[in-house]
């Protein structure tokens, strides 16, 4: 009969911290670099210029197409040859394009679910197509799209876990070692679900506070 | 001042402007009336470009509106459009409704575009409104902070599509009163409505739509009591006899 010592996860406290202030910081900095490359492709997605929006639809369609795991080898060993990235931006530079791709979708349907008489409005007070995107419909769509973000957000969180694959620093791959040296697979392994979630939950009650202030303004 | 000549414009196969013509003098209020599907509202929306022709020419203060050389941002200044359903921008307050435009396109100071936009919404008896947020307002305050910001940008001519049809009865009254008010300080205005009261008093010329064409243009009086036409004859026993 298995023995439990749960001891190994408060012996080893310090590397669950690191690693999971590391699967934080690696999914802050992607998904900053995700959401000017969602808004930049998701306008894209509904931009005029034809070449604009082929280009975007193509990288939206592919990343969408191609599983993180995949991706996430191609960047590092692909395009690693290349570039000098490392494991360590070789994965925030992955995280980023992967979610970039789904933010795009989520920026286009925000924009796109702003009545189009705003745009009318604006226009017919005499803003430019650009002005009346700035003041009038993104701030519209921003509002929009923040559920739909935070979701993305945690989701990123989760599949950060992925990137331990190519040798990048934090809480799964931490967890990997941990076990190869103690064997006690089952108590770490458990412990690291319990960190993922405290880390996720704690980020969907952040957004939901904001999310309620945010429409209380409004109304 | 608004000057139309020979528009045309169809959607697909359907002919939804044939040969349109029309002539609104400085301070005239015209009304277009004529029942729907006649091309009243497209007409409307052509005179300040939010809906493109295929052909001829519209001229607004001068400046050919459909002329591929016009800056259509710089020639909509002078044209004050207010929408069937408000269109009002819902996380802005009343008055930054209708200070953001002054400021972000004429760049007036924030001072300047508030007071301006403090003094419009109390002429239209909204003083007590300005920090409202568009949900929290009736459909008749609504619309009348729609005037404000469209008269903050100091158009010569107002266009005015349906302004009414998507008001409770009892708020009708003091959208009509506001336009009533500008038709008396002298502002060219067209008017698509379907208010034939509103339009026989205040109306300069009536002008009568049916089937993408102008049918008939007569003065109020003569048009109410005596219309030349059939098509006119047969709408007007239909919308006064009931």
């Amino acid at each position: 009969m298995y023995m439990y010592d749960w001891s190994v996860i408060t012996r080893n406290m310090d590397v669950f911290i690191y690693g999971a202030l590391k699967t934080l910081e690696i999914s802050a900095i992607s998904i900053l670099l995700a959401i000017p490359i969602g808004i930049i492709f998701g306008m894209g997605r509904i931009s005029k210029n034809k070449f604009f929006r082929l280009i975007s639809s193509i990288y939206v369609e592919i990343i969408r197409g191609v599983p993180l795991l995949v991706l996430l080898i191609w960047i590092f060993f692909v395009l690693g040859q290349f570039l000098k990235l490392g494991s360590y931006w070789g994965s925030i530079w992955g995280l980023a394009i992967f979610a970039g791709a789904f933010i795009a979708e989520i920026v286009r349907a925000g924009i796109q679910g702003v009545p189009k008489g705003q745009m009318e409005a604006a226009r017919s007070l005499g803003m430019s197509h650009a002005k009346a995107m700035t003041h009038i419909i993104l701030p519209q769509a921003f509002r929009r799209v923040l559920p739909p973000l935070a979701s993305q957000f945690i989701m990123l969180i989760k599949d950060s876990s992925l990137i331990s694959i190519i040798g990048a620093t934090e809480l799964t791959l931490d967890a990997k070692n941990l076990v190869a040296t103690s064997f006690r697979s089952i108590e770490v392994w458990t412990f690291v679900a319990v960190v993922y979630f405290i880390m996720t939950f704690s980020l969907s009650l952040i957004i939901r506070y904001f999310e309620t202030r945010l429409s209380k303004s409004e109304a | 001042m608004i000057s139309i000549k020979n528009v045309n414009k169809s959607f697909g196969a359907h002919h939804v402007l044939t040969d349109v013509s029309l002539e609104v003098p400085k301070s005239n209020v015209v009304a277009l009336i004529g029942p729907s599907g006649a091309g009243k509202s497209t007409l409307i929306r052509t005179i300040n470009a939010l809906e493109p022709i295929d052909n001829g020419e519209i001229i607004v203060d001068g400046i050919s509106i459909h002329d591929k050389k016009t800056d259509i941002n710089k020639a909509r200044l002078n044209i004050g459009f207010v929408f069937q359903s408000f269109n009002l921008f819902p996380f802005l307050t009343a008055l930054e409704n209708v200070t953001i435009s002054p400021m972000k396109v004429k760049g007036l100071s924030k001072e300047a575009a508030e007071k301006r936009g403090k003094e419009l919404l109390a002429s239209l008896g909204l003083a007590d409104k300005c920090d409202a947020y568009p949900s929290r307002l009736s459909g008749g305050q609504q619309q009348r902070v729609a005037i404000a910001r469209a008269l903050a940008m100091d158009p010569h001519v107002m266009l005015f599509d349906e302004p009414t049809s998507a008001l409770d009865p009892e708020m009708v009254t003091e959208v009509l009163d506001a336009i009533r008010k500008l038709a008396k300080d002298g502002m060219t205005m067209v008017v698509v409505t379907h208010e034939m009261g509103f339009a026989k008093e205040i109306c300069d010329e009536i002008v009568f739509m049916a089937d993408g064409k102008i049918v008939e243009r007569a003065a109020p009086n003569k048009f109410f009591t005596n219309p030349d036409t059939q098509r006119a004859q047969d709408f007007l026993s239909k919308v006064l006899n009931h």
